[in-house]
């Protein structure tokens, strides 16, 4: 059956756009998320109609569709839980049109987040999502995810820049949502689908919002010798009513690690560093960069340093962008969870946390976007250990689930996917649950589109799709 | 009141008792809408009384539509059923407020002024300053989709909506998003109830993300002979480092009526720094602020004094090189007249005419000047007064105000609705009816319908998946083809 999809499918675009041997399919099993799921072939489309044809086939042969873009993915949204056909956007890389004066432009999903930023600085405009993986992840998937970044404490994170998409539906049908401005007119589709991580639809075009570079950045680091010392600092300059356009904290062990590494001038002996950056007119970074100087210090700050020039801000960024890899020189494997707490409970979530490391006998390293309490907790361990994985994966459970008990969420902005699909219910009840999949099958009835995501197995299709795909590929002709 | 009325009245009554069916002031023509008058108003006091009522309404094939203050049930069609008012209003607390998070979790009832009243003791606010203000509920003006003139600085409510809690068509207690700022979790089932009329389902309780209050807030006005020139200084604006909180250029038939009319909304006080004892019944007429010659541009700004004079001192410049007749600088008492007139213009419209019709056309900035250059040649030929409020955001604010009876101007209106859906399309823009005298609404509403659009099956679906046998509000929002 694969067999005769994969040859309909090389017809109707060409060998080269399609890989089903068991060693190019090695490539597309994985994400950034710890687990695997391998698809029995990836297409590689270049327009939305070739995208309609080839979910048409799909549907023909009743084979499940997963979408990728760069695969950075960390909750397994990418994965092809089920098998079947993955459609990779990788040829669909174009940027078909930009609007410097609307400050619009329509792109393909397989465009870099960089590159669009790129192709329009020279116009003083940029594309304001930026999540740590800018320079490989594509647009797509940043819809898909609803990525967020650093720099959406004050600019919103994917969805509040996404005006319109074009869609293939499960039956081939191409759709438009939203419009160029963004304002919807019935139901807000676009609102909807941004986030919804390939469940709904394919999306083949988006509209983004392109935003004017600021006259003015302002960047400070500042060296506290507590986490608590910290937290309250970002507490208080919210009581400012300073809205910072990047609040990002490391606590000791990572800014430790980071140290080691690439030497960012961080005091062994502290306790967090918070990095801050404020944006605007200059009148107006001036007197926010004093008044966070001054909150810093009132919070006995080590030391706050404020960058006289671009050199100097990525001296400052350095540490917080090399953080990751700084704690995967000192471990097998690291786990990058996300949770979100309201902001002000910072300082229990990182002492429960730590709690949690203990437990299970993790060191867990914590950086996060202080300023919207999205936490990125890294849990250090070995993958290659099958028991060390479980155990992670049960400390990361624990962790996910207090944030939800202190009034935060599963998932700041990495997303449900295959990752966190079993804890939903911590959030939702049978009856959240039921209207979500009835709009789940408004659009995917046959739960053809990424199945075995977001929903837990026993609530949504994934279950019996999955077992019925399992049967279909063990049998006669697959 | 007929047999179907006391008949569901009295079940009605059965269910959650007779104080909350029938409020004091229970009077079925103020629930009324274009003429369309409920059988029965119920008045829930918890969102599990209502979601009782809609497990009735399901199960007796009644249908409901949820109101607050009223203000805003002119958009949207003529029910062509409506069988129970859910008045919301009783539902009216804060559920949640951590000031620290600057978020806040609230009852579909309450008004957005006591909400902002609680908010500004911690200095905040929610940027939602919008007609009506001082009466309207944040239930009903999120499912209006309404905007506001902040919308330049703040966005829409769907730029800052974390989360829900709603009752679908089965009467179930539904939630989606939560409360915090960053969130992927489930879908945003929450972002398809704006602007939604009450068609999917009854907003019980609403999060939001809340703002600090800005410092000091000041306004500019500048005069200009032409929409084009107004336009090309609100681009430069629009264009340079600034990032005004308001931003808008009126015609001369919207000064003309600001400079003639005060609306009865008191200043929600937020930005004076006032405490919210503070009512001033109505705004001062802003005397010589308003030109009913000129095309204007207004806009809003605040900060500490740096700020404020580099802004001043930026859209003087602009507006000179632009070419402004004249330019005003307005303090902190000529502000808010301003202001309250820009946030009640779609009141202070309807007021001024007989036989309003009043559109939002959401169109790219870029595209503005044509469309109101088509919009003012058809109504100067057809000798209808016509007011504009065009946001740097993006929306339109087209008002159609004959001077005589709604028959005696049919024609025109009709005329400017095909020239307005006709730009809507070219621009891929989105237009709208805000309200319109009901004896020509539905000829309107068919004509802005009559867009074709390739997702029309899926909103329809979608309006299935969340209200299976239509018990909400059938045919506000589109006219049902399944």
């Amino acid at each position: 059956m694969m067999q005769n999809l994969i040859r309909e499918i090389e017809q109707l675009l060409g060998p080269s756009a399609v890989l089903h041997r068991a060693e190019d399919l090695l490539l597309y099993d994985y994400d950034g998320s710890p687990e695997k799921g391998r698809p029995d072939a990836v297409v590689f489309p270049s327009t939305t109609e070739e995208v309609s044809r080839i979910v048409k086939l799909a549907a023909q042969y009743n084979v499940p569709i997963v979408g990728r873009g760069a695969g950075t993915g960390l909750s397994g949204g990418a994965l092809a839980r089920s098998g079947g056909l993955m459609i990779a956007f990788t040829r669909m890389n174009r940027i078909l049109d930009v609007d410097i004066q609307n400050q619009r432009a329509v792109v393909q999903p397989g465009v870099v987040n960089l590159d669009l930023t790129r192709a329009v600085e020279h116009a003083g405009l940029y594309f304001a999502p930026d999540p740590s993986s800018q320079k490989s992840c594509t647009i797509g998937g940043n819809v898909a995810e609803n990525a967020g970044g650093p720099h959406t404490l004050a600019y919103g994170v994917t969805t509040n820049h996404v005006t319109a998409l074009k869609l293939v539906l499960p039956d081939g049908e191409i759709v438009s949502v939203g419009s160029t401005l963004g304002d919807a007119s019935i139901y807000d589709l676009c609102g909807l689908l941004v986030g919804s991580e390939g469940t709904l639809a394919l999306i083949t075009e988006v509209t983004v919002k392109l935003s004017r570079k600021p006259e003015a950045v302002k960047t400070l680091l500042a060296i506290f010798e507590t986490i608590d010392d910290a937290s309250e600092t970002v507490s208080d300059i919210t009581a400012r009513g300073i809205t910072p356009a990047a609040c990002e904290m490391l606590d000791g062990l990572t800014l430790r690690t980071v140290e080691d590494y690439i030497h960012a001038g961080f005091p062994l002996d502290s306790g967090a560093v918070l990095l801050l950056e404020v944006e605007g007119l200059t009148e107006a970074v001036t007197s926010q960069a004093a008044s966070i100087d001054d909150v810093c210090r009132a919070h006995h700050a080590r030391e706050v340093r404020i960058a006289r020039d671009d050199k100097e801000r990525d001296l400052l960024w350095k540490g917080r962008k090399n953080s990751f890899g700084a704690l995967g020189r000192i471990a097998a494997g690291i786990y990058v969870l996300d949770g979100v707490i309201p902001r002000s409970k910072l300082p229990q979530t990182l002492r429960r946390i730590q709690e949690i490391g203990d437990h299970y006998g993790f060191r867990i390293g914590n950086i996060f976007h202080a300023g919207d309490g999205n936490l990125h907790p890294i849990v250090l361990y070995d993958p290659r250990d099958a028991e060390q994985f479980e155990r992670a994966l049960k400390a990361s459970a624990d962790i996910i689930r207090y944030c939800v008990e202190i009034g935060g969420s599963l998932s700041g902005e990495h997303g449900i996917g295959t990752e966190k699909s079993e804890l939903m219910s911590l959030l939702f009840s049978d009856a959240d649950f039921a209207l979500m999949r009835r709009v789940h099958d408004s659009f995917n009835p046959q739960c053809s589109l990424n199945p075995g995501k977001v929903f837990p197995l026993s609530k949504g299709c994934g279950e019996t799709r999955i077992r019925q795909h399992a049967a279909a590929r063990s049998g006669p002709g697959a | 009141m007929t047999a179907t009325t006391s008949s569901i009245a009295a079940r009605l009554e059965s269910l959650i008792g007779a104080p909350h069916n029938f409020p004091d002031s229970f009077d079925p023509e103020s629930y009324a809408i274009d003429g369309a008058v409920p059988s029965a108003v119920a008045k829930p006091t918890s969102a599990a009384e209502a979601a009782e009522i809609i497990r009735f309404a399901a199960k007796e094939k009644l249908t409901v539509i949820p109101t607050g203050a009223h203000t805003k049930l002119s958009i949207g069609a003529r029910p062509s059923r409506y069988d129970i008012a859910l008045d919301m209003c009783a539902l009216h607390q804060i559920a949640h407020y951590d000031p620290a998070d600057l978020t806040v979790s609230v009852d579909a009832g309450m008004t957005i002024p006591a909400l902002n009243a609680t908010l500004l003791e911690h200095g905040q606010f929610l940027p939602l300053l919008v007609p009506y203000y001082s009466q309207s509920t944040v239930g009903g003006t999120v499912a209006s989709g309404i905007d506001s003139p902040l919308r330049n600085a703040y966005g829409t409510a769907r730029d800052f909506l974390l989360g829900a809690e709603f009752i679908d068509g089965t009467g179930a207690l539904v939630k989606s998003g939560g409360r915090v700022v960053k969130n992927v979790s489930g879908y945003d089932l929450h972002k398809l109830l704006i602007g939604s009329l009450g068609t999917l389902a009854i907003i019980t309780r609403l999060n939001f993300r809340t703002f600090p209050v800005p410092i000091t807030p000041r306004g500019f006005l500048a005069c200009f002979r032409t929409h084009e020139a107004a336009l090309h200084a609100r681009r430069k604006i629009a264009e340079s480092p600034l990032t005004p909180l308001t931003l808008d250029v009126i015609n001369p038939g919207a000064a003309k009526i600001f400079a003639e009319r005060t609306p009865s909304a008191p200043e929600p006080g937020i930005f004076s720094g006032v405490s919210r004892t503070t009512t001033v019944s109505a705004l001062p007429l802003p005397g010589e602020w308003f030109h009913p010659n000129d095309w204007q541009l207004c806009a809003g700004f605040a900060g500490v004094p740096e700020v404020l004079d580099r802004y001043a001192h930026d859209l003087t410049d602009i507006a000179e090189h632009c070419g402004a007749a004249s330019i005003s600088i307005l303090d902190d008492g000529t502000r808010p007249s301003v202001w309250g007139r820009l946030r009640e213009a779609l009141a202070l419209f309807r007021e001024s005419s007989p036989a309003p019709a009043i559109f939002q056309l959401s169109v790219l900035p870029a595209h503005q000047a044509q469309a109101i250059t088509i919009l003012e040649s058809v109504a100067n030929a057809a000798n209808l007064p016509l007011a504009i409020v065009a946001r740097a955001s993006g929306t339109l604010t087209i008002a159609l105000l004959p001077e005589g009876a709604p028959e005696h101007s049919a024609e025109a209106v009709s005329l400017l609705t095909q020239e307005i859906v006709s730009l809507s399309r070219s621009h891929d823009g989105r237009a709208s009816l805000l309200f319109a005298p009901p004896a020509i609404k539905p000829r309107l509403q068919s004509t802005l319908n009559s867009h074709p659009r390739s997702d029309l099956t899926l909103m329809c679906r979608l309006k299935s998946a969340f209200d299976p046998q239509n018990v909400f509000a059938p045919d506000r929002l589109f006219p049902n083809p399944l």
